[in-house]
């Protein structure tokens, strides 16, 4: 990435991130540039609108500091690229790909685009491996498999990063042994203390040396955010289907890099949509969540884990609402299980895994898999009704039936749900068939005759 | 051939000045990729035009060829068995993993033709003049195109040609010739001719006991399934396309997501079509632009598809045409009039919003093609709601033009309740008609039935909004009854897993048995409870739990069992009565 062009003096106008350019030569859409102020500090920054006068460029760091006369604007002659090579794992990067953990810089055998290119769907192979995480609520009822895009739902002050940290550190094929994943990390906005916390969790684990991780600290430019996931995805993008390992991304949080969005927007004197944000949001989510999969002929695999954190618990603010439209499904954090101490505090209702049919089941988990978890959702979710009407008419108000399920409810969340250590499926599973001993057995609609016979009145 | 230079450019929206020569509508090719584009506006010399392409990389003074025609795409018998972009160029054989801007690879294949005309025959408009066999063998017709006519003055002999060969030479009143090949282009936004339209007497089948039974769609109808996130809309149009009893099914999947392209893309070669007993594949059409792919060309993929599916019915077949989401479809539209500098209306859409949703539902039609024959074009829209409210602007004014409306409901897909459908809020319009076509299939009480059990739903959810202030125990034994029956209905009939290798569909000769056995059920409970049984006694017979899970175990090859299910109730339930009775008369008489 050799800067080519130098322009000085073109500056017409500062706008928040924006700088406005009299056009003085041929630059692309979406070209990279780097502006210089009189303080000598580099910025990257991207073209971001064209026509014949002007252009407009989207300066990527803090724009304090710059000046109209005094800025010099390097054009790189082409779009935003990251170069990357073998080593990447185990290294520390800041949000637009640089190494900042004092280490030689990458030795890079290629340049990638940072915004990717769309997997051709024809060309895409179908998820189908299970990944055991070791939370029940996760692995019986929401069952991830390789190549999904799974984001996690919390709220402010729930527990999000220990679970991520802890599914990063158990993630393992069915039988396997963990450590079968490479793992890249970006933090988009966050606090410095989460994003140490992540860095000595995984070291502590054993697995900061599979990690590569991307930081974008909630003091860095807010612009930037808007890269820094697309740094870590490209990253995640070469090791998966350059050097053929199988990726878990794991992008928090998202709400931050929404909240970007909607700032850059808005400086750009965009038309906003729902609650400020752009119109273009779905796109632009898209562009980042869709980059997960598995492609037919390629060894690899990309699994991404993105958090974001419901603004005022409300599951139906634009961020979570897009999100879910795109990704293949949602783990739904509680904060009124969090309070009752259970862990982890997964709302196993709202949740839901959209590629759990293809990856559960006789080829992949156990025959009764499906039937299990599909009965257990139907139980609960009496259970959650009969608690409604208990509430409002007490428990004496309830049939005996009722009672039973209002039992049932409890011990679901009390034994499946909470866990103080990772579980294999084979012990989540025996769980649950023992949950199920306590109800009617006329009312286990979901169940087999041979399915109560073998699990439940053996 | 007319030229423009770029003057203004913002993500896939670009301002042009041209040499004056540009028509509204005009596919234009853009820059040294030769990106596909469409003039959109014109003011003076300036032109607006939309790219379908991502346009990273291009600078104002670039380039831009005006091709003269209206954007059209290339319909033809290759199509079956394949998978396009939102402006029908091939996804297979790209040699990417990726989708590359600016690469637009030719379709290829031969494809064995007999001709059905002879020289000196004078065809007319959307005439057919051969058959091609396609995939697996399946024939197709050979079309003249909708917009061409004359004598014929050359026609090929049977043999193997590719789709884009000159098969047909015509020469028209005006001494004109033109070329005709197994496909032509045809422009995505006109609507194909059509000799007639016909009102819809026939269900489409969709092997989906709740709509078939309770919310039937007719054949050239149209349907909207509107749910939030995670409401089983994806899953539930998959099932449509698998069971419906359509002749071609076209799928498009407008800004969702890849993997479930991928996953019916594996799965549809597996399975078999009920009707034709080959690989239901072979009769589909899969129309993919995934959410990441560019946002231009998902506003065009809807017309692609139903012009597609207008070809389709043009052979005289039925065609059953599934699009997930139009959500995403009018945002789109939304983002790129965002960047014309439109004016927004309500939700930030454009005002025309409810017009161009009105132009795509009317094309779903029972129609006589220009050669005589019967087709239709069944269209079943998803919508995808922002925070599952019904009252926004896609969901609303899409009510106004479909007929049947299949609400998903978000308390239901939480119990794992597919398909999700709400009863209560769902409609057909239809529905009477269809009442001769369900007495000629095995189902006389079909109208009374289908009252009983929307009854029954319909008090279900008032007796429950009263058992939460006085508890069910409270509520009298005939209300209880209603409660009872109308779960039986819910669980043992409505329910019906897409997953279950049993019952993810069902004939309507199954549907009726079910239905029938239910409404049985349903009278033989009333007697019981008014002899004095409790419904803890009716839930405790062996066969309330057979009732309950006859869907998974009753299958299409063993619908006798039905008839043996039916008489066990009846013996158990009359036991109990006859029980009761005893018992009764023993009291009286004490």
């Amino acid at each position: 990435m050799q800067p080519r062009l130098l322009v000085e003096g073109a500056a017409r106008k500062l706008d928040g991130p924006l700088l406005f350019l009299q056009r003085t030569l041929e630059v692309g859409l979406n070209d990279a540039v780097e502006v210089r102020g009189r303080d000598g500090r580099a910025r990257l920054g991207r073209v971001a609108a064209l026509d014949e006068e002007r252009m407009t460029i989207e300066v990527l760091e803090s724009t304090a500091g710059l000046g109209l006369a005094e800025s010099v604007v390097r054009f790189f002659g082409e779009p935003l690229n990251f170069p990357l090579g073998p080593g990447i794992l185990g290294r520390v990067f800041n949000g637009v790909g640089q190494v900042i953990d004092g280490g030689p810089p990458i030795a890079a055998r290629e340049t990638y685009r940072i915004e990717g290119m769309p997997i051709n769907p024809f060309a895409r192979a179908t998820p189908h491996d299970f990944i055991e995480t070791g939370a029940t609520a996760v692995d019986l009822m929401n069952s991830l498999v390789r190549g999904q895009k799974l984001p996690i739902f919390s709220g402010g002050g729930l527990p999000h990063d220990r679970i991520a940290v802890e599914i990063a550190g158990h993630a393992r094929l069915r039988k396997g042994k963990g450590g079968d994943f490479a793992i890249v990390f970006a933090g988009i906005g966050v606090p410095f203390d989460t994003a140490e916390f992540f860095r000595a969790s995984l070291e502590k684990s054993g697995a900061l040396e599979r990690t590569a991780l991307f930081l974008n600290l909630a003091s860095d430019s807010s612009t930037q955010r808007l890269l820094t996931p697309r740094f870590a995805l490209t990253a995640a993008e070469y090791l998966a289907f350059v050097e053929g390992k199988h990726v878990l991304a794991i992008l928090t949080d998202l709400t931050n890099y929404c909240e970007a969005l909607r700032e850059v927007s808005s400086s750009k004197g965009e038309i906003p949509s729902r609650k400020g944000f752009p119109g273009y949001m779905y796109s632009d989510l898209a562009t980042l969540y869709e980059r997960a999969g598995c492609i037919k002929g390629y060894p690899g695999t990309l699994t991404q884990l993105p958090i974001l954190t419901m603004p005022a618990d409300d599951i139906g603010h634009p961020i979570p609402d897009l999100t879910g439209y795109i990704t293949e499904g949602q783990i739904v954090l509680s904060r009124d299980l969090d309070r009752r101490g259970v862990y982890p505090p997964i709302n196993v209702l709202p949740s839901l895994s959209r590629l759990m049919k293809d990856g559960t089941g006789a080829k992949y988990t156990d025959p009764d898999h499906p039937a299990l978890s599909s009965q257990l959702y139907a139980a609960y979710a009496r259970a959650a009704q009969t608690r409604v009407l208990a509430s409002v008419v007490g428990e004496e108000g309830l049939s005996a039936a009722d009672r039973k399920y209002l039992a049932f409810g409890g011990e679901f969340e009390g034994t499946l749900v909470n866990q103080s250590s990772a579980r294999s499926l084979d012990r989540s599973m025996a769980t649950g068939w023992d949950l199920l001993k306590a109800l009617p057995k006329s009312e286990l609609t979901r169940l087999s005759d041979r399915q109560i016979a073998e699990h439940i009145e053996k | 051939m007319s030229e423009a230079r770029i003057r203004w450019i913002s993500g896939p929206v670009l301002r042009a000045v041209t040499d004056g020569r540009f028509a509204l509508r005009e596919a234009v090719e853009v820059g040294p990729q030769r990106l596909l584009g469409e003039v959109v506006s014109l003011d003076g010399a300036e032109a607006i035009i939309q790219v379908y392409e991502d346009t990273t990389g291009l600078k104002p003074g670039v380039p831009i060829r005006g091709t003269g025609q209206p954007l059209a795409i290339r319909v033809g018998p290759g199509l079956l068995g394949n998978m396009f972009d939102g402006l029908l160029r091939p996804l297979a054989g790209t040699g990417s993993a990726f989708v590359t801007p600016g690469v637009a690879p030719a379709r290829t294949g031969m494809l064995p033709f007999r001709p059905q005309v002879a020289k000196g025959n004078r065809l007319a408009r959307g005439a057919i003049f051969g058959e091609v066999d396609g995939a697996g063998g399946r024939t197709q017709r050979c079309l003249v195109p909708p917009d061409r006519e004359g004598e014929v003055i050359a026609i090929a002999p049977a043999g193997t040609y590719a789709e884009e060969a000159t098969l047909l030479t015509l020469r028209d009143d005006a001494g004109a010739t033109h070329e005709v090949a197994m496909s032509h282009l045809w422009a995505v936004r006109v609507p194909r001719p059509v000799r007639l339209r016909r009102p819809g007497t026939k269900p489409l089948v969709t092997s989906q006991r709740i709509l078939d039974c309770l919310f039937p769609v007719a054949q050239g109808g149209t349907a909207a399934i509107p749910g939030g996130f995670g409401t089983g809309k994806t899953v539930l149009l998959e099932a449509l396309a698998k069971g419906c009893d359509a002749d071609v099914i076209v799928y498009l999947g407008c800004g969702e997501r890849g993997n479930e392209m991928a996953g019916v893309l594996e799965e549809f070669p597996e399975l078999t079509d009920p009707r034709s007993g080959r690989p239901l594949m072979e009769r589909t059409v899969i129309i993919a632009n995934t959410s990441n792919m560019p946002v231009a060309a998902r506003e065009a993929s809807i017309y692609s598809a139903v012009t597609v599916a207008e070809y389709f019915r043009d052979q005289g077949l039925h065609v059953a045409l599934m699009a997930d989401s139009t959500s995403r479809w009018a945002e789109a539209l939304r983002e790129v009039s965002g960047r014309f500098g439109e004016l927004p209306g309500e939700g930030g859409y454009p005002a025309y919003l409810s017009s161009r949703l009105a132009d795509f539902y009317e094309r779903a039609a029972v129609v006589e093609t220009l050669a005589g024959a019967t087709g239709s074009v069944t269209v079943m829209g998803a919508i995808s709601p922002p925070s599952g409210d019904f009252s926004e602007p896609v969901t609303s004014h899409t009510k106004r033009y479909v007929k049947a409306f299949w609400a998903l409901d978000v308390k239901r897909a939480q119990a794992r309740f597919y398909p999700a459908i709400n009863p209560l809020l769902s409609y057909a319009e239809d529905a009477h008609a269809f009442a001769e076509w369900w007495a000629a299939n095995g189902n006389a009480e079909w109208v009374a039935l289908r009252r009983k059990f929307l009854t029954l739903l319909d008090d279900q959810a008032r007796l429950e909004r009263m058992a939460r202030i006085i508890g069910k125990d409270a509520l009298p034994l005939r209300q209880q009854l209603t409660l009872f029956c109308a779960e039986l209905v819910n669980e043992a009939f409505l329910r019906q897993s897409a997953l279950s290798p049993v019952d993810r569909a069902a004939s309507p000769a199954r549907q009726a048995a079910m239905m029938r056995l239910i409404g049985r059920y349903t009278e033989l409970a009333e007697a019981a409870v008014a002899a004095g049984a409790r419904l803890e006694e009716l839930a405790a017979l062996p066969s309330y739990r057979q009732v309950l899970r006859m869907g998974e175990e009753i299958g299409e090859e063993t619908l006798d069992r039905f008839g043996v299910l039916a008489a066990a109730v009846e013996r158990e339930i009359g036991a109990l009565v006859q029980e009761k009775e005893k018992r009764n008369a023993a009291t009286t008489a004490g």
